[in-house]
């Protein structure tokens, strides 16, 4: 492997895991103070970019101007985090939260079952393409090698203001502590009055949003086919089981890891690349049960 | 306790007795009827995982190892022989379940239900990546293989191939439920109720989940060596989560936790979608997410419990229903 294709590796890999950590970020979000692992989060982030694809289109079709896609990549995300969103967890999710763990999960199983076919009706199963936002950018030179900037620039940088972002919201703002409250101690936060049934919704409209806009930021970059919801749940999985679940911070390095891990493999043993994600997180649990950044759990007697 | 239980022999007997002269009656329900009680032996091996809380997204992983591994013996000996074919596939899918279970029984709920989920995506792109291998997405033909020795037509093999898993059926059901009534099996329960306790009384939580989790993978792959075998093909679709989550999806059906609900869930499924897809072959999906969603919200039995509620009468052994009991316990706990 020579520099030149390892320096690439590293591009692609920095560009593939911005995106994941969106999805695993608003996974582990979620988890964290709802306690239920979201299957459906897959389906946000494909419908996100389904959404985002056909808003492109639409501004091409209508003869506007193609920089509208940029703002239309964050509308889809927003859509559909805050259509989708409220809607799953107040019509399904708040009556299950007393449910046994295996329900719940059944639940949003089920969800995303349902989610995959109404995409599936939507946008057909033919290949979506739309990569406009990536073509407007143009490519950068580095050190020889041509890179979209679309891809070196706009996903890394959304993904650390994500990350900076959410620190800061969680930290300073007074939802954001409502939140860390609950995901800290669900029962206190009951006991001193904080509405969880809010804390619940906002948190879940958050994830999904996440979720959404990690799939339309990758709609430029890939074909958009049915079934990439579930490797994409599998994926953010894999990154959130690494960091260790509820971790915000851990998420962003698991991605990392995961993310240049595959993107190394795609170049030197392709047969392995959708094998890599899993090995690292298979070698991470045997090693730390709890994840990288989890913390091990009381057992109750 | 007498009557409850010959009650319930008698139920199993007719409905076994019935099933076995379903094709004597319409010829074309055999091949039907065998599909659906292989796939209703995957969904006893998710059952018994469920006895302890715990769900696989990725059995089918086990169901597809051992059909490959029957369609390769099947390569290489020619043919082959039913019995050495199945063989293989129990073989093959026991070996795996070991390695795998050794790996996952360490967590529980959400970690084992995605570690399981993704072992199996592993071996799905494995099946379908490896194209001179395996056949790609094409898959691998299964050639009828010989039946001790005998080369059979098409409609006597059927036949054999739908006896065979009956009594295979037959027999397993009555030896799971002897496992579930053994201390062993008494532990899967324990393990979803309260695992430290279990650990205090001096029994290895992890080793019993191993037992089921092995036992399980045995049961999945032995279903899909019977099936495969059944329809000479074994595709890489068939290790896709789609059909795991089919097999989680049938045991809620039949109602979680009852051998009987395995079957019956199974044999209705395969009965509704043989004439159901064909008319909603676009949103199958998203009508099994939303029946799998009543069940959890409204008939948490399900086809078991629903049998009890309209005759007024408990069909299984063992204490009040443990979803109920759970959730009142966890009620009690927030």
């Amino acid at each position: 492997m020579t520099w030149q294709l390892a320096f690439l590796a590293t591009l692609d890999g920095l560009a593939y895991a911005a995106l994941v950590f969106m999805v695993a970020v608003g996974l582990t979000l979620i988890f964290g103070v709802l306690r239920i692992l979201n299957v459906a989060h897959g389906s946000f982030y494909a419908i996100g970019a389904y959404l985002a694809a056909s808003l492109g289109i639409a501004i091409a079709a209508g003869g506007l101007s193609p920089w509208l896609t940029f703002p239309a990549l964050i509308l889809a995300a927003v859509l559909v985090g805050t259509i989708l969103g409220t809607l799953i967890e107040r019509a399904l999710l708040r009556y299950v939260y007393l449910k046994e763990d295996v329900l719940q999960l059944l639940v949003t199983f089920a969800v995303f079952m349902i989610l995959e076919d109404v995409q599936r009706l939507v946008w057909g199963v033919n290949p979506y393409f739309e990569a406009v936002p990536l073509r407007l950018l143009g490519n950068i030179s580095l050190g020889g090698i041509f890179y979209t900037n679309y891809q070196i620039l706009v996903l890394p940088a959304v993904a650390l203001l994500i990350l900076v972002g959410l620190r800061l919201f969680l930290r300073t703002t007074l939802a954001g502590k409502l939140i860390t409250a609950v995901t800290e101690d669900r029962e206190m936060a009951t006991a001193i009055g904080v509405d969880t049934g809010r804390v619940y919704l906002i948190t879940f409209v958050i994830g999904a949003t996440l979720a959404a806009l990690g799939g339309a930021l990758a709609s430029p970059t890939t074909s958009l086919v049915p079934g990439m919801g579930a490797d994409m749940i599998v994926l953010s999985f894999a990154v959130v089981a690494t960091a260790g679940l509820g971790q915000v911070e851990g998420a962003a390095l698991a991605a990392l890891l995961i993310g240049l891990g595959r993107s190394f493999a795609v170049y030197l043993m392709p047969e392995l690349e959708v094998l890599v994600p899993y090995l690292v997180m298979a070698l991470v649990l045997l090693v730390r049960p709890e994840g990288l950044f989890g913390v091990a759990q009381r057992r109750r007697i | 306790m007498a009557g409850r239980l010959n009650a319930q022999a008698l139920l199993a007997v007719a409905a076994v007795v019935l099933i076995a002269a379903a094709p004597l009656m319409a010829q074309w329900v055999k091949v039907l009827l065998t599909i659906a009680l292989a796939k209703g032996l995957a969904v006893l091996g998710i059952m018994i995982l469920l006895r302890a809380g715990q769900v696989s997204f990725g059995h089918a992983m086990f169901y597809a190892a051992s059909a490959y591994a029957g369609a390769f013996v099947g390569r290489w000996t020619g043919g082959g022989e039913l019995f050495v074919l199945i063989g293989a596939g129990l073989a093959v899918s026991l070996a795996l379940g070991l390695a795998i279970g050794v790996f996952v029984v360490r967590y529980r709920y959400i970690f084992f239900a995605m570690l399981n989920l993704a072992f199996s995506m592993v071996l799905f792109s494995i099946l379908e990546k490896f194209f001179h291998v395996t056949g790609g997405s094409d898959g691998m033909r299964i050639a009828r293989p010989t039946v001790l020795g005998m080369e059979l037509e098409r409609a006597p093999f059927e036949y054999v191939m739908f006896y065979l898993t009956l009594g295979l059926v037959v027999g397993l059901a009555w030896g799971v439920r002897r496992y579930l009534a053994s201390p062993l099996g008494q532990a899967l329960a324990a393990v979803k109720s309260n695992e430290t306790r279990l650990e205090y009384l001096g029994m290895s939580a992890r080793h019993a989940l191993l037992v089921g989790y092995v036992l399980s993978a045995g049961l999945a792959g032995l279903g899909g060596v019977l099936a495969s075998i059944t329809q000479g093909l074994a595709t890489p679709e068939i290790a896709y989560w789609v059909r795991s989550g089919e097999f989680v999806f049938i045991a809620i059906l039949g109602g979680a936790g009852t051998v009987a609900g395995a079957f019956a869930g199974a044999v209705v499924y395969e009965g509704v979608r043989s004439y159901a897809a064909a008319y909603f072959a676009d949103i199958w999906q998203m009508v099994l997410g939303a029946v799998l969603l009543a069940i959890i919200l409204f008939a948490p039995g399900g086809l078991v419990g629903l049998a009890e509620r309209l005759t007024g009468r408990r069909l299984r052994g063992g204490s009040a229903d443990p979803a109920v009991a759970a959730d009142q316990a966890r009620v009690g706990e927030r």
